[in-house]
């Protein structure tokens, strides 16, 4: 672990980087992907063609997507940023979609029945019981960008994955495997923790995992 | 425009590499693929009917999903080197976690009548896996094949990285080298890849649904 002491704070800033680009892209696809499910979650036709354009961007493999991309946005921190919302955003929305979808007609009935308005309906009824399953969303999406950011590093993104890709180019097994571990160990905290928050929530329990 | 014209001009011009590529990506993708089905279809099978050991299974599994493909493939590398063997050893444990959660889900959903009715008929364990659970999970079975398979043709790419080949060695060229021609050609060829594994499984997927005995053979 000689090399690892000696350069706490590079691996200290490649931690930090990659969290940034992660939470982030996140906090952009959910100001995209919020508005534009709630727009499509309640028109049919529209909600076929995004959900259908969603999970094709979705199975698009990382490193296919990124290079995509390069010609378009160039290298760099905020290319890559862009291809993480790219990915972040179908589950986002496929989450939203199907959670909005869920809430049963009799609920809807009862609360315009009792005199709420669409707005009123939509935020104290429609997403509290859509929340667990845009948490199960936001869940998948840390993990499939923490994955998606270390092979960021390939266009310049920065975080975890320089550390593996130059360990890799220098034959150096210290830097490729605390670059691994650390990425591995991020997966897995993000993962949980949002787990975790996904118990707490009161509408979970009605909803079976 | 011109950078497709630069992708089709270095395809027309390096067909041969284009073609190693691809069959070194295919070799990758199936060879893991089917190593990763050979363990956890059994495994599946074994810890389907013991729930505690099951549970423990679909956390495992759980675990391993979690785990990105670069960070897999990047640890494999000091212990079994560079080449197309670590990379397959990853690819397989990419392949391990949707076959193996969707082998012991589908088995526990199967009707506990129709299990018992073969129970009744007097057929063995292997009988009855093979005639009567097998077939009555296989709609979540190949659902769990098809997305394995997708994640596998995807982190194929990822192989370029520790020697394996594959179609992400164009990109990795193309990026080092400047070649968008042949970054763009890797890249869509991947991309294809994934889309058509997604269909082709897809299709496996709704005949396993609507059942194997009335499709065609």
């Amino acid at each position: 672990m000689r090399w690892t002491a000696r350069n706490l704070d590079t691996v200290a800033a490649a931690t930090l980087l990659h969290v940034e680009l992660v939470l982030a892209a996140i906090a952009v696809a959910l100001i995209i992907g919020l508005p534009l499910g709630l727009a499509v979650a309640r028109a049919a036709r529209l909600r076929a063609a995004v959900l259908g354009g969603a999970s094709i961007l979705y199975s698009l493999p990382t490193l296919a997507l990124f290079a995509l991309l390069v010609p378009v946005l160039g290298l760099g921190f905020w290319p890559a940023l862009v291809a993480l919302v790219t990915y972040a955003l179908p589950i986002l929305l496929r989450a939203l979609v199907s959670g909005l979808a869920s809430v049963p007609p009799a609920v809807l009935d009862a609360a315009t029945g009792m005199g709420l308005t669409a707005r009123q309906r939509l935020w104290r009824v429609e997403l509290p019981l859509a929340m667990p399953a845009l948490l199960g969303g936001l869940r998948i999406a840390g993990v499939t960008l923490v994955s998606a950011a270390t092979v960021g590093a390939l266009i310049g993104a920065g975080g975890l994955g320089v550390l593996i890709l130059t360990g890799l180019d220098q034959g150096h097994t210290e830097k490729i495997l605390v670059g691994a571990g650390l990425v591995a160990a991020l997966a897995l905290v993000l993962d949980q923790a949002l787990a975790l928050v996904q118990r707490r929530l009161p509408a979970s329990r009605a909803v079976p995992a | 425009m011109s950078t497709l014209g630069g992708a089709i001009a270095w395809l027309g011009a390096n067909p041969g590499t284009f073609g190693t590529a691809l069959l070194d990506h295919l070799l990758l993708s199936v060879t893991g693929l089917l190593i990763g089905i050979a363990i956890a279809l059994p495994a599946g099978v074994a810890v389907a009917r013991r729930p505690r050991l099951a549970e423990a299974t679909i956390a495992f599994a759980g675990l391993l999903r979690t785990l990105p493909s670069l960070a897999v493939l990047a640890a494999l590398l000091p212990l079994l080197g560079v080449g197309f063997t670590p990379s397959v050893v990853a690819l397989a444990i990419t392949a391990i976690p949707p076959v193996l959660v969707n082998t012991v889900i589908g088995l526990n959903t199967a009707d506990p009548a129709a299990l018992d009715a073969a129970r009744g008929l007097g057929l063995t364990p292997v009988q009855r896996a093979v005639g009567v659970e097998l077939p009555l999970a296989a709609p979540l079975v190949f659902a769990g094949l098809r997305i394995a398979a997708v994640q596998v043709v995807s982190a194929a790419a990822l192989a370029t990285f520790i020697g394996g080949g594959g179609l992400g060695d164009l990109v990795t060229q193309g990026l080092a080298l400047l070649d968008t021609g042949r970054m763009l050609v890797g890249a869509v060829a991947i991309a294809a890849l994934a889309l058509l594994a997604e269909a082709g499984f897809g299709l496996l997927e709704r005949r396993a649904a609507a059942g194997w005995r009335d499709a065609p053979a």
